[in-house]
């Protein structure tokens, strides 16, 4: 693999990542956070695979992919996680608004 | 040389995506931004050599995490229409 | 207009240090390629990937595991099942879809299992497919409301993954190893052993994670509104 194509990936990690810290702070509700903290996940990801492709030899690094493995699955539970938090806090404030006195 | 012009258009189109999955007004294409953007990521694994990261970013991070947050859209979506005074309806 | 620009600062900061130090990075480092792949018949596994993930950190993958089990019990201490999801009829042209399509997904993610040793695959990889499949039943209606009430099925399907995964990891300290260390020969099996518990496991859980409720404690019907 040639230096040229990683470099471009590596810039476009760091993209996905600081365009997801944006979204983080500019999110609106919880579920744009949500996607906002994967999309910064998914950035990492994109560097630790940039990494492993770019070690010396012909085959790419088997250790940082099997990490992103990992970490994709632990991504989804904690996305599905969270986002039954955020349709529970929805449900507990529409509970909360609903009984109070208008 | 096309290597070097799919890889640019490649990482463009990523980064595009993910500008538009966390800045787009509608909610629901934020979620549809998203899923293409772990759908080309995808692609983006397959190019840097890993399979089997690509076997899992397509089957989970994309398409799983897609269907979770469509079906969390939808019930947030129900929640803040019932949140009007009406009668409890039912949840989907 | 300069909120919004200083609102960019955190990101363009952090995209800039970013860069600068991936940029800065050796070009072609050694790397464990070399290591992984030298140990590689030892393993029990042709595939670097899997052998890294079943044998040389497999501590990680069973954490993993538990991080799924731990995210679907909180997933179910949160929010009881609601109707609708359990008992919609499907439309006709998405349940014949999935009357071919379910037989070929469960073969497809049965195979990724098997050649997962060898080639790209795995128990991950065939798990997702598994869950996929599993999501599908769900939207589709195949699912009877009785089958996911079955509930000391639906729980033994989510732990047994991860029990087997510690019951193989203690089971061979008893001939004088430590946790997790597969004797000579026998890795290739015990591999595939924890592999399939692992897929039964991360497929029911990520079903479960869509479905987003739990069953009731004693088969009743679950309730018609939040409460």
């Amino acid at each position: 693999m040639t230096d040229a194509p990683n470099a471009t990936f590596l810039l476009a990690g760091a993209a996905l990542f600081a365009l997801g810290l944006r979204g983080i702070f500019a999110g609106v509700t919880p579920l744009r956070q949500i996607i906002a903290v994967n999309v910064m996940g998914n950035g990492v990801f994109l560097v630790f695979i940039t990494l492993a492709a770019r070690v010396a030899g012909g085959r790419p690094d088997p250790v940082p992919q099997a990490m992103v493995l990992t970490g994709i699955v632990v991504a989804v539970c904690a996305t599905g996680l969270a986002l039954t938090l955020a349709v529970r806090h929805r449900q507990e404030q529409n509970e909360r608004s609903g009984t109070s006195p208008p | 040389m096309i290597v070097q012009v799919f890889d640019t258009v490649l990482a463009v189109l990523l980064v595009w995506l993910a500008w538009r999955a966390v800045s787009d007004a509608d909610p629901l294409r934020s979620v549809v931004k998203f899923i293409v953007l772990g759908m080309m990521l995808a692609l983006s694994w397959l190019r840097l050599g890993a399979p089997d990261v690509a076997l899992a970013e397509a089957a989970v991070g994309s398409g799983l995490t897609g269907a979770l947050l469509l079906v969390a859209l939808r019930r947030l979506q129900a929640a803040r229409s019932s949140a009007g005074g009406s009668p409890r309806k039912e949840q989907p | 207009m300069i909120r919004r620009t200083i609102g960019w600062l955190p990101s363009a900061l952090a995209f800039g240090v970013l860069s600068w130090a991936l940029l800065d990075l050796p070009a072609n480092p050694p790397g464990l390629a070399d290591a992984a792949l030298r140990s590689l018949e030892r393993s029990g596994v042709a595939n670097p990937v899997t052998a890294v993930l079943l044998n040389y950190r497999g501590y990680d993958t069973l954490l993993e595991v538990a991080v799924l089990l731990l995210a679907i019990v909180a997933v179910w201490s949160l929010q009881p099942i609601s109707t609708s999801s359990v008992a919609e009829p499907a439309a006709p042209i998405l349940s014949s879809l999935l009357r071919s399509l379910l037989p070929l997904l469960l073969l497809t993610s049965g195979y990724l299992l098997w050649i997962g040793a060898f080639a790209p695959g795995g128990a991950f990889q065939g798990g997702a497919l598994l869950g996929g499949a599993i999501v599908l039943m769900l939207l589709g209606g195949l699912f009877r409301r009785r089958l996911w009430q079955r509930l000391a099925l639906l729980q033994a399907s989510l732990w047994v993954g991860l029990a087997v995964f510690i019951g193989v990891g203690m089971g061979v300290m008893f001939g004088g190893g430590r946790f997790l260390e597969y004797p000579n020969g026998h890795a290739g099996n015990l591999i595939l052993l924890i592999e399939t518990a692992a897929l039964l496991s991360i497929s029911v859980t990520l079903g479960a994670l869509f479905f987003g409720g739990r069953p009731s404690l004693d088969g009743e019907p679950p309730p018609e509104a939040n409460p």
